[in-house]
């Protein structure tokens, strides 16, 4: 306050530079739509929202520090509130949308509740005992999940309200803006919180969550916070998953989806914004590429982790931080 | 307001305990704090002084006996809460968050006075908590290097920013493990300058095998001894006392 005219004190913060990338790739992933071709065009709409699933993630164990191998059972949240709401309430894709959310956030809060008293390796198991209840019970209720068949929303998809808009979400433009908005919803989110006071606290909690307490905050809320968040970002995305690709089915919540968004982030670069989104964008494309050649195509994937572990051990965004770019949030 | 504060000990512990397995680490210990006093706590190796801490600052539960600050119980509360009403504590080992910077270190102690509720945790650092963080690092002679991630720094500029990281959170009792422990004399100076501007400002508890700067800063010393306060007084009687000597002198 005495010195209100002087800038603020303390190291300076390259936060133009920041913005401006995290702004320069939702704008290049705006203008790439225009020259994709189709097989690609349907590629990148499916990684932004998968993208948004592993910033999520992102939030819980590269900022906060927390393994979580229950993610299935937030994602499918999102997914089966959306699904389920068009399906049997006629539900429109915004509302649906905005209950995926809602259920994400539930369940993550659900799942600290419960997952949240233990730590470390503990808490990797408690949260995938508690996802595999809930992928249990999309079986159990298969008459109204359809179980591992699934439910085909084509059909029953109410066009998307926007405005004096009406969008059909059959339309691939239509799938791909609507995947981009969540990418940058997810994107935006993660710098927002990363550079916030919220994010120095989650980032100690990382390092050392006694000493945390002892400086007057409560890790419980904190983790708690952060879970909860990722937890939106996954209803988020699999609402938007159920409603770009009108299907809805129990291979959701399967532990394989809890798994990959841990492989997404460890690849791109865990405690990097945009981590998530390239190490989501090279695996993909990786399954897809080593599938079209080989059965096997696992060795590939394999073979592909074990490089990356290899020449990027802090992820592909995070070994470019440590070696090159250190303002990289 | 004042008188009644000059009155009530700023903090009171009454048949405080705290067993390990049976063995009482700390025992039946009735210890109370002036407000604006710097009382070192002594003693031997393992005599409960660590302990003693630990149960007024909340890392550790007691087994029995209440402790009241303020004259609020806060026996029951969490560590995280009592941090809120004044009370800061600094580890005996070194404990400063090695990959965050310097700087972000003192702003992560000082921001909890302004960030509270959604919109402050989530909206960019205020001038005022950066300013804050700026002075309190001057003020313990930590002037460079703000940038650097706080693992890099020297032990010793380390235990500075440990106790910048206390102050940062604007107590009224500080308490501290062995400050100077691992300093060099110039960083022992210059701390035990800092300790004596804060007194009376704050009411400090210092754990501290170093008697010179025991004796430079306390006007009074408590003993412990095998759990238990053995003497407490002002520096020469502590010093004459032959219940201390013979604990001392034992020891060794």
């Amino acid at each position: 306050m005495r010195e209100g005219a002087r800038a603020p004190a303390g190291p300076a913060r390259p936060d133009g530079r920041v913005w401006a990338l995290h702004l320069g790739v939702l704008g290049l992933l705006a203008l790439l739509q225009a020259v994709l071709p189709p097989f690609h065009h349907g590629m990148v709409t499916r990684i932004m929202l998968l993208a948004a699933f592993a910033a999520g993630y992102n939030l819980l164990l590269g900022y906060t520090g927390l393994m979580s191998l229950g993610h299935a059972l937030l994602f499918a949240a999102g997914l089966y509130a959306a699904g389920l709401g068009v399906y049997y309430g006629q539900l429109a894709p915004l509302p649906a949308l905005g209950a995926g959310v809602a259920a994400g956030l539930a369940a993550a809060a659900l799942v600290g509740a419960v997952a949240l008293r233990t730590t470390g390796v503990a808490f990797l198991i408690v949260t995938l005992m508690v996802a595999q209840v809930g992928f249990l019970t999309t079986l159990h209720f298969n008459r109204i999940t359809g179980g591992d068949q699934g439910l085909t929303l084509t059909g029953r998809l109410r066009p998307l309200a926007l405005g004096p808009w009406h969008l059909d979400l059959a339309l691939p433009a239509v799938k791909y803006n609507l995947a981009l908005a969540v990418l940058a919803a997810g994107l935006l989110l993660s710098l927002w919180v990363v550079r916030s006071p919220l994010g120095r606290v989650l980032r100690a909690v990382r390092e050392n969550e006694e000493r945390v307490r002892l400086l007057g905050y409560d890790p419980f809320r904190y983790k708690l916070l952060a879970l909860v968040l990722s937890g939106g970002l996954a209803g988020a995305a699999g609402a938007g998953y159920a409603l770009l690709f009108a299907y809805v089915g129990s291979a959701f919540a399967d532990v394989l989806y809890s798994i990959l968004p841990l492989l997404w982030v460890l690849v791109g670069g865990a405690g990097t914004t945009l981590g998530p989104l390239v190490g989501t964008a090279l695996m993909v494309y990786v399954v897809d590429v080593a599938s079209g050649l080989t059965t096997a195509y696992l060795f590939v994937v394999g073979g592909t982790l074990l490089l990356l572990v290899l020449w990027f051990p802090q992820g592909i965004v995070g070994t470019a931080r440590a070696r090159w770019w250190p303002w990289l949030p | 307001m004042v008188a009644v504060a000059a009155l009530t000990p700023l903090l009171e512990t009454v048949g405080l305990t705290k067993r390990f397995d049976g063995l009482a680490a700390v025992q039946g210990v009735d210890f109370s704090l002036t407000p604006g006093e710097i009382r070192a706590l002594i003693g031997p190796n393992g005599a409960g002084k660590t302990t003693l801490l630990g149960l007024i600052c909340g890392r550790l539960a007691p087994t029995a006996g209440r402790i009241r600050f303020r004259g609020r119980d806060i026996t029951d509360l969490e560590a995280h809460a009592r941090v809120a009403l004044g009370i800061a504590y600094t580890f005996q080992v070194t404990s400063v968050f090695r990959t965050m910077t310097v700087f972000d270190n003192v702003v992560l102690a000082a921001q909890r006075r302004w960030a509270r509720g959604w919109r402050a945790a989530l909206a960019a650092d205020g001038r005022a908590v950066r300013e804050e963080a700026a002075r309190v690092l001057e003020g313990v002679g930590l002037t460079a290097g703000w940038d650097r991630p706080a693992g890099a720094l020297p032990y010793g500029h380390q235990r500075l920013l440990e106790v910048a990281m206390a102050l940062a959170a604007d107590p009224i009792l500080l308490a501290l493990d062995e400050p100077t422990q691992g300093l060099a004399e110039e960083e022992i100076a210059l701390l035990t300058d800092l300790l004596r501007r804060l007194a009376g400002r704050l009411t400090i508890l210092l754990v501290e095998h170093n008697m010179a700067v025991v004796l430079e800063l306390a006007r009074r010393v408590t003993v412990m001894h095998e759990g238990r306060i053995l003497a407490e007084g002002s520096p020469p009687e502590i010093e004459t006392n032959p219940e201390v000597q013979r604990v001392y002198l034992g020891a060794a």
